[in-house]
């Protein structure tokens, strides 16, 4: 919704902040796509996300990107020019729905949004040349079969993040680890946010309630929208949020709200109160795809995902960005020169943790019914 | 060149107004046009199709009632509000602060120089729950002990309010300092108390300012959302929250097309009867 100016640009800064530093980023998506780098034949244009790959603090360059030049003679043209699905979609779809190309060989959308299904439908994806990845065989198995891509044709992984339960433990006697407790326990009235991303709240609801939010159904969905309405109605739910929860969360105002597992660990690097945790019903896994666009060279694209998928390279992205790699062998590369993220179960979960995490029905983000009754539920 | 405009001299005005013609044409119209179009289509994304489907506009208005009126009470609240606020402020400015009138002109405008966004993002912080606003708030028993502003209809529209004083003030400010101040004299030295030489020059010199000032801030308050969004929760959203999420997620691009001309058009009714009341005539002579 929104102003969900923000997903992952919080990360590392104050919301104030980040957000004055990002204003450059929204004006230059603003821009739309004809002010590409030009799209010579040695140029791969990538869009991607805020702050979501690793960068040199001193000269302001992404390693990996450099390393990628100079291994391939390919020169990246990087864009962070993706602030939310919803508006980075609204952005494409009209030179896509033409049958026109975007100006880009790479762009990352996240498969808990509707639409990197919605692309794959409507023929708007170019297929991965996977002869050109060896290294697809380093994706770990948990991603190999996505309900939106079943076969990996069109897609793999960038990054993924994990939607569970933060909490201030100066706030609270007592820890909150269950859905429950967010929807129903009075002791936490308005203070509490949840997610305004459909998948996130609506499938931890559908877990609360015993229902699988891999396959969804019309009662199951239903049961979720009136628990959350319920909710929504008593005063007990403050906010719908996008990572906006950061701020209120750190200062105070909000005892618990549903979080991105990669946020927190930059939260709690200065805010040491702040705990998080999966839902005991267990909690939700999004995605982040790369999608080569309509017109996107695969060649170049390919190669470049190929790169990535070196788990040496993914160790350093992921040491960088905090959140969940779908490389194998990233967390032993990564252990050898930061034995300290390499432990950590936010970046690199553990089979446990893995198993209480799900996706979200792929048909039922398309469900427009749906939608409009999420939509409306959020007030708008 | 020149003596081509000695001949037509009748063509002087156009070609000033071209560059601007020009301009509203190619981003004004074309889009709104467009728009019109888009919001008699109907189907499913992407494969939206031109029918004359006017049912668009009857379900933007039914489906939508309560976020609409919610628009128009926020934005005349706020439009108030500002008011109040606003005219003595202008006054002052005009009246009583000589040469320092410069100074506090700019100190109106200087939240311009920061953007909107971060404005209200501020004022996040500013009424926070622990904030000192809230405590004050809370030590003179104005807000419940267990309460708070943000997320609330008040945090709403006094983000509002705030947002577009410039807008009530400068144009009041303008209207104040035009008044010619011999006729307050003259008021004066035909025994006028202060108070009626107030209601029967100053108030009424004044009116054109008061007029763009309310429509200046009620008209781009009633289709605001970036307030509802970060200082309101579900039971705040606007109108412009609801088209916003009918073009971004939903991707109901004739929903929103056509809910965005209703709204075009109620604010334009509401402005027209307003001009009719007030006399804009009279006023913009």
């Amino acid at each position: 919704m929104t102003v969900n100016i923000t997903r992952r640009q919080l990360i590392q800064r104050g919301a104030a902040g980040i957000t004055i530093l990002s204003l450059p980023g929204l004006l230059a998506a603003c821009g739309g796509g004809g002010g590409g780098g030009g799209g010579t034949s040695e140029t791969l244009r990538f869009a991607n996300w805020q702050l979501y790959i690793d960068i040199d603090e001193k000269t302001k360059k992404s390693p990996t990107l450099e390393q990628f030049t100079a291994e391939t003679g390919i020169k990246v043209d990087y864009f962070e020019e993706i602030n939310s699905n919803d508006e980075y979609f609204g952005k494409i779809q009209g030179p896509l729905s033409k049958g026109q190309g975007i100006d880009r060989e790479i762009i990352v959308l996240t498969d808990n949004s509707r639409y990197p299904g919605l692309m794959v439908d409507e023929g708007w994806l170019e297929k991965l040349d996977k002869d050109k990845i060896p290294n697809f065989s380093n994706l770990i198995d948990a991603q190999l079969s996505p309900s939106f891509d079943p076969e990996r044709e069109y897609s793999m992984p960038w990054q993924s993040g994990m939607t569970g339960i933060a909490y201030n433990e100066k706030l609270t006697s007592t820890p909150i680890t269950s859905m429950e407790q967010l929807l129903e326990d009075s002791a936490l009235k308005g203070k509490v946010t949840l997610l305004s991303e459909m998948a996130d709240t609506i499938g931890s609801v559908m877990k609360l309630n015993g229902d699988d939010p891999t396959s969804v159904t019309d009662e199951a969905f239903e049961a979720a929208l009136e628990r959350v309405r319920k909710a929504v109605d008593s005063g007990q739910i403050r906010q719908f949020t996008g990572n906006e929860y950061t701020g209120p969360l750190s200062k105070g105002d909000l005892i618990a709200a549903m979080a991105w597992s990669g946020d927190i660990v930059q939260l709690q690097a200065d805010n040491a109160a702040l705990k998080w945790g999966l839902p005991e019903s267990g909690g939700m896994i999004w995605t982040d795809n790369m999608l080569i666009p309509l017109g996107g060279d695969i060649g170049k694209a390919s190669e470049f995902m190929n790169f990535v998928y070196d788990p040496v390279i993914a160790a350093q992205i992921a040491a960088y960005v905090n959140y969940v790699t779908p490389v194998k062998g990233a967390k032993e590369e990564l252990a050898k020169s930061d034995p300290e993220t390499a432990e950590n179960p936010l970046i690199f979960p553990d089979d446990e943790t893995l198993a209480k995490v799900s996706g979200f029905d792929a048909q039922a983000l398309n469900n427009q019914d749906y939608i409009e009754q999420w939509q409306q539920l959020l007030g708008a | 060149m020149g003596s081509f405009f000695h001949r037509h001299r009748g063509l002087t005005p156009w070609v000033l107004l071209l560059p601007g013609i020009a301009w509203l044409a190619v981003f004004f119209v074309v889009p709104l046009g467009y728009l019109g179009y888009q919001s008699l289509q109907s189907g499913t994304f992407p494969r939206y199709q031109f029918d004359w489907a006017f049912v668009n506009y009857t379900e933007a208005i039914s489906d939508n009632q309560e976020q609409l009126i919610r628009s128009f009470v926020y934005a005349g609240i706020a439009t108030a509000a500002a008011l109040a606020i606003s005219y003595p402020l202008a006054y002052w400015i005009a009246f009583r602060t000589g040469r320092w009138k410069n100074v506090f002109l700019v100190l109106v405008i200087a939240p311009f120089f920061v953007t909107y966004l971060i404005r209200t993002i501020a004022w996040q912080t500013i009424l926070s729950d622990e904030g000192p606003v809230v405590d004050l708030l809370k030590t003179i028993g104005l807000v419940a002990e267990d309460g708070r502003l943000l997320a609330t209809t008040l945090a709403v529209v006094a983000g509002i309010t705030y947002n577009f004083l410039p807008f009530m003030v400068l144009p009041i400010y303008v209207s104040l300092e035009q008044v010619d101040r011999r006729l307050i004299e003259a008021a004066g030295d035909l025994y006028a108390s202060p108070v009626r030489s107030f209601l029967r020059i100053t108030l009424p010199m004044s009116l054109p300012g008061v007029f763009a000032g309310t429509l200046l801030t009620f008209i781009p308050a009633s289709g605001d959302f970036i307030n509802a969004e970060l200082l309101g929760g579900p039971n705040q959203q606007m109108i412009g929250n609801v088209i916003q999420s009918k073009f971004l997620a939903l991707v109901d691009y004739p929903a929103a097309a056509a809910l965005s001309f209703v709204l075009m058009a109620i604010i334009l009714v509401m402005v027209a009867a307003y001009a009719r009341v007030v006399g804009a005539e009279k006023l913009t002579r």
